[in-house]
């Protein structure tokens, strides 16, 4: 981009005694803003943490992992089926969305026509914007007693990852629907000219070209999977045990804290924040492998 | 995605923008205006908002702020002087009371409840024990049909929580629940989408969900009927007093406002309610 530079006639470049100069106003805004950013972000790290501190200097991180049971109020803090929870609702909600989203964004991309692609498009993206409590309250009153006829209680793992993937497949349709859409024009015509039938141009051209583009959509959505709260809540149960079997009820660590942060006090509450500080630490990992896929595999940044 | 990310700073720029701006919207009081702020339990809340209202209307110059959240929360707001006025529904424990003064304004009951196509019509304190911890696991042992219980328990730190395990001397550890729910309507919620549960809900929650044509309803406990009227008489044994507390002996508006929650003249709001008016003579 640098030859570029001086072929460009900035006006602030060109007129700096006559005219305001708003480039400089414009970067400063903008730094401000991000300066603010990055401020609410630690802000929040550190209020996390300051929270947690109560608790991880009196007791540690053992009881964590070592206590029996969750029962704060009785001084027993085992997270651990919880932590189980949250990993096998997303994992499990994650497995069954990225394939579906992905034969969405195909059948949106190359087999639909086009007026139909776009109305589909639309409809996705009023999907993605339906609140969670929606989700939530379908989930109790027509989901759960649906499971419940099948295995009770109803209010289980299953139930979990069912409406977690309903909600989640949106994200993952529209990203990779996005990164299908970056192919790059002369990648498909030249598949077509060699003669390559649609799956196999798919296959062999569109796929690995997406490919960071997939796997950061898939990132996004285990983060959005993770942080899921009210529609969870309603439809898992909220037992804090370890499930044995996809109809056993399951509590998440974000329900847990929407269930006991407004009634506790002291190290409970204490705890809650260490809960929270756990699940920011899994989100950061998240950004940082989504950050390190994007580096490394896309074929923009190489050929750039 | 290098789009992606510039989205991403065009959101935060917008939200932060929308933060500022609601920043500087606040604090626009004028001040003759009086506030009072009151946070704490989601059972005492609707009560104590309607008392709110009443007092609004015959004080002009007063604004009363009601929040739920707990009574864990109206505890604390009230010891961090954050809320003039707490609500919580149950009695004071002993140790709070030497740092708060408690009044009680209404009586509440907490009762069983189970889907209205279940055939038993009573159980015993013992079976309710028994059920709730695991012991019992069939309807048929208390005279119902076949069918496996779901136990439904309510969220660690709920005072219904308490009153129940404490009257049915349980520790919450012992209860092998398979739903644990959060507020009253989530429990009704969960009871009437499955024929084989049992949960306890607050008696007036459960009757006006009755009303509403909920299909729930209500077991007796320790052989007396859970009905508005029983909680009224005193008669209904799983009960608890809804009180409101403050932090030092009240004065000015919070002692007014605290004398009208006990006067006579909100009778008429808490058996709105489905509570029970407390006498303090």
């Amino acid at each position: 981009m640098t030859w570029l530079e001086d072929k460009i006639s900035s006006p602030s470049k060109l007129n700096k005694s006559s005219q305001f100069d708003w480039d400089w106003v414009l970067v400063w805004v903008l730094r401000i803003m991000a300066a603010i950013t990055g401020a609410i972000v630690l802000l929040i790290v550190i209020f996390l943490i300051l929270e947690s501190l109560p608790f991880l200097l009196v007791k540690g991180i053992g009881p964590f992992f070592t206590d029996p049971t969750w029962n704060p109020t009785e001084g027993l803090y085992n997270f651990t089926p919880m932590l189980w929870g949250t990993l096998l609702a997303t994992m499990g909600s994650v497995v069954v969305a990225t394939p579906l989203g992905i034969i969405s964004a195909l059948f949106c991309q190359y087999y639909a026509p086009v007026a139909m692609g776009n109305l589909y498009r639309r409809l996705i993206e009023l999907l993605a914007g339906i609140p969670s409590v929606v989700y939530g309250f379908w989930g109790l009153v027509v989901l759960v007693p649906l499971i419940n006829r099948l295995h009770p209680p109803g209010a289980s793992l299953l139930a979990g990852i069912i409406i977690l993937t309903i909600m989640i497949l949106p994200t993952i349709a529209l990203v990779a629907d996005a990164s299908f859409g970056k192919v790059p024009q002369e990648y498909l015509l030249g598949a077509t000219s060699l003669g390559l039938s649609k799956w196999g141009t798919i296959c062999n051209v569109v796929f690995p070209a997406a490919k960071s583009g997939l796997f950061t959509g898939v990132i996004l959505t285990v983060g959005r999977a993770i942080g899921e709260t009210m529609a969870v809540l309603m439809v898992c149960g909220n037992v804090v045990e370890t499930p044995s079997s996809i109809f056993d009820p399951i509590r998440t660590l974000t329900a847990n804290i929407a269930l006991e942060m407004a009634y506790a006090l002291g190290n409970h509450r204490s705890a809650l924040f260490v809960s929270g500080l756990a699940l920011m630490a899994i989100i950061v990992l998240l950004a940082v492998a989504a950050e390190v896929i994007t580096v490394t595999s896309s074929p923009v940044t190489k050929n750039s | 995605m290098i789009i992606n990310s510039n989205n991403l700073t065009k959101l935060f720029i917008t939200s932060t923008m929308i933060g500022l701006q609601s920043c500087g919207q606040s604090g626009q009081n004028t001040p003759t205006i009086q506030k009072l702020t009151i946070t704490g339990s989601s059972t005492v809340a609707p009560l104590v908002g309607e008392i709110a209202k009443r007092f609004e209307a015959e004080n002009s110059e007063v604004r009363i702020d009601v929040q739920t959240g707990g009574s864990s929360r109206g505890i604390a707001d009230v010891e961090s002087a954050v809320a003039d006025i707490g609500m919580v529904s149950r009695a004071l424990k002993e140790e709070e009371k030497g740092k708060l003064y408690g009044f009680v304004i209404a009586k509440d009951g907490i009762g069983i409840i189970v889907h209205s196509s279940n055939p038993v019509k009573e159980i015993n304190d013992e079976q309710v024990v028994a059920i709730y911890q695991g012991e019992i696991d069939n309807w048929k042992e208390v005279g119902g049909k076949d069918a496996p219980i779901t136990v439904v328990n309510k969220a660690e730190g709920r005072s219904t929580l308490e009153l129940f395990l404490k009257y049915f001397q349980l520790k919450n550890s012992q209860i092998k629940a398979k739903v644990v729910i959060g507020d009253n309507q989530q429990g009704t919620k969960t009871v009437a989408g499955n024929e084989n549960a049992i949960g306890y809900v607050s008696v007036g929650a459960a009757e006006y969900e009755i009303d509403q044509g909920v299909p729930i309803k209500l077991l007796p406990v320790g052989g007396v009927e859970a009905t508005s009227e029983t909680v009224r008489d005193g008669s209904f044994p799983l009960s608890r007093p809804l009180t409101v507390i403050t932090k030092n002996q009240p004065e000015g508006l919070t002692e007014e406002f605290i004398q009208f929650a006990q006067s006579e003249e909100v009778h008429d709001l808490v058996r709105g309610q489905n509570l029970i008016p407390f006498q303090t003579k």
